[in-house]
């Protein structure tokens, strides 16, 4: 299998500077992140609000600009280049975490979807009416004929994101970046965008990056996952195996955080696996070690992701299982 | 301890001249001691049974039936009564996203001492603040700080803390996990189940069976307005039998569970003009002729069922 999308340790400081302009503040919201997409896989990235989810996908479109490291989309060495932009943002798609706020409340389904056949100039007005028909259909948002004149404060929030979706698709991209985009959906119609999202991987062959916190959702559509933690992807493998064995205490965390509608939780203790923050540099060192409950001395040092396995990285000094 | 018991509520807004039915003829009742849950969808009227309860309603909403709070009816009760005697000492309420209702401009400490002066708090101030922070494990420093100064789980904490200053017997908690990081969410849970250990009943309100299962004995599945079925929490998840509870439960991805979920079909239905016969009927896969009437309220083990296949 190719890769469609190669990340080679990208790196993005935040800097807030201070009053005086002399006491800085550094975020390292990606540091070091290294990670590749195969062919119609579903790539998950994991972790809490402010990890730097987002940020990466960003920067994989160059809407923000990388401090250092290299993005290969489809064997090429994405820079700021016209040509090598005009690439990945044909060849790339996003869909947004809130329905009710990436798509236009004053343009119809029909314009949304075909925008981005006009930015990039392909085909002519019918064409581009009939590919984004065509789209509104893979997303099941039928009868296209109706829907195709309707504005979005007429659609509810599945509707809508069938809409983001279609808009997504309708380029043929070879990548779809999917930042939480169920999160906003209520419980019941989840189910079908990620069904959605399965379908148009095995009849097109799409790629998904799928940007998320909930582990659950993630294990249904995913294959590979990293797990991430201010900044820094501290365990990945094929999904199954990390979920089913975590290796990073982080990752046990997340998954002792997970409440299954269980009648059996009534009556049993719910305990997670992590300590209060105790407000050490998190910036020396291991970066969870303030809340890791097996934390050594030797957590001082940096650990770097090894491998353990054939697929599996972790970067832990503490062998847990 | 506190029973509550809701017979018949109806809950109408008016709306632009339209008339929306957000709670339906919404019956059920729990006992000393017994927490309750209710689940479901966004639009249900689920927030609005809770703040029915709480006589917070907003103007333009008009309530019919009944609400007995420890034997009591609420829902005649002039709201000075209820202030005085019922809120926030007998029943409080976490808001949804109340943790972005902090003041800004004020410390911590003095939010806490508005709703002792409010409610006319006789007692020693200082030591109703401190037991309150401590028994949600919030340290005594906090009280010094300004809400941006704090984390997102600590704002909720000091909420539920303010929530259970005056010692009420029962917390309504509206989505209290929601815009919360995976982790401050379990630790939320953990704290909810540990106060209820400690006596105190809840309500929570919210769409997600998982947390749900952590706290409640009861649980109601509220569907368009109406509670469709009710009864004891493992009944419930261990046998649903009501179609819309059958998959909502079936809706959620469980870890290391590969099976293929079907997808419901459709959207809730309007509460404007809700459709006569029984609500779930566009999107229920077991629809039948009969169920263009409405729906019969069928007693089950332990609570009730609305659905015509139970007959």
């Amino acid at each position: 299998m190719e890769e469609i999308l190669v990340v080679k340790n990208l790196k993005k400081y935040f800097v807030k500077k201070g009053l005086t302009g002399a006491d800085k503040e550094i975020t390292r919201i990606a540091d070091g992140i290294s990670f590749s997409i195969k062919n119609a896989e579903t790539f998950v990235l994991a972790g809490e609000s402010g990890s730097g989810k987002t940020t990466i996908a960003r920067m994989i479109l160059r809407a923000l600009e990388p401090d250092s490291g290299t993005i290969i989309f489809d064997g090429q060495e994405i820079t700021n280049q016209e040509d090598h932009l005009k690439k990945i943002r044909l060849g790339c798609q996003m869909v947004h975490q809130d329905p009710y706020a990436s798509i236009n409340p004053r343009m119809t389904v029909l314009d949304i979807v075909k925008e981005p056949l006009e930015i990039h100039r392909i085909g002519n007005k019918e064409e581009r009416n009939r590919l984004a028909s065509h789209a509104l259909s893979q997303v099941k948002l039928e009868p296209v004929d109706d829907i195709i004149s309707k504005y979005p404060h007429m659609l509810s929030g599945g509707q809508r994101q069938r809409v983001a979706i279609a808009r997504a698709i309708v380029t043929n991209p070879k990548l779809v970046i999917a930042d939480e985009p169920v999160s906003m959906l209520d419980v019941s119609v989840r189910i079908g965008i990620l069904e959605l999202i399965k379908e148009l991987q095995e009849i097109h062959g799409i790629s998904f990056l799928y940007i998320t916190h909930d582990l659950s959702t993630a294990s249904y559509i995913g294959h590979m996952i990293a797990i991430l933690y201010r900044g820094k992807i501290v365990e990945t493998g094929p999904i199954n195996e990390v979920l089913s064995s975590p290796r990073h205490p982080y990752t046990q965390a997340l998954l002792d955080s997970i409440s299954n509608p269980d009648p059996d939780n009534l009556h049993r203790d719910h305990k997670i696996r992590i300590n209060e923050s105790s407000g050490i540099n998190e910036y020396q060192g291991c970066r969870f070690r303030a809340r890791c409950p097996y934390a050594i001395e030797k957590c001082k040092q940096e650990p770097e992701l090894e491998k353990i396995s054939e697929k599996r990285q972790v970067a832990c000094f503490v062998k847990i299982n | 301890m506190v029973t509550l018991s809701v017979n018949d509520l109806v809950v109408r807004y008016q709306s632009q001249g339209k008339d929306v039915q957000a709670v339906d003829h919404v019956s059920f009742s729990c006992k000393d001691n017994e927490s309750i849950g209710i689940a479901g969808e966004s639009g249900c009227g689920k927030s609005t049974l809770g703040l029915a309860i709480m006589k917070t309603l907003q103007g333009n909403a008009s309530v019919a039936g009944e609400i007995l709070l420890d034997g009591r009816s609420i829902l005649p009760m002039p709201d000075t009564e209820f202030t005085k005697e019922i809120r926030w000492k007998k029943v409080s309420m976490v808001f949804q996203g109340a943790m972005n209702s902090l003041d800004p401009v004020f410390t911590i400490k003095k939010q806490f001492e508005e709703i002792l002066k409010k409610h006319n708090f006789g007692g020693d101030h200082k030591q109703a603040i401190e037991y309150a922070m401590s028994s949600v494990g919030l340290a005594h420093s906090v009280l010094d700080k300004y809400p941006h100064e704090i984390s997102g789980g600590m704002k909720q904490r000091v909420i539920i803390a303010m929530a259970l200053i005056l010692k009420p017997k029962m917390l309504i908690a509206d989505e209290p996990t929601t815009a919360l990081d995976v982790l401050v969410q379990a630790q939320i849970m953990i704290l909810l189940k540990k106060l209820k250990k400690e006596g105190l009943s809840i309500m929570l309100i919210s769409h997600d069976l998982g947390i749900i299962s952590e706290i409640a004995e009861k649980v109601g599945i509220m569907y368009a307005g109406q509670i469709v079925e009710f009864g004891n929490m493992e009944d419930i998840y261990k046998n649903p039998k009501h179609p819309y509870t059958i998959a909502l439960l079936d809706s959620i991805p469980k870890l290391n569970e590969t099976k293929k979920i079907i997808p419901l079909k459709g959207n809730p239905p309007s509460l404007v003009n809700p459709p006569s016969g029984c609500r779930f009927y566009d999107r229920c896969p077991q629809a039948m002729e009969k169920c263009k009437k409405e729906p019969p309220k069928i007693k089950t083990a332990s609570g009730f069922v609305m659905c015509w296949l139970h007959e």
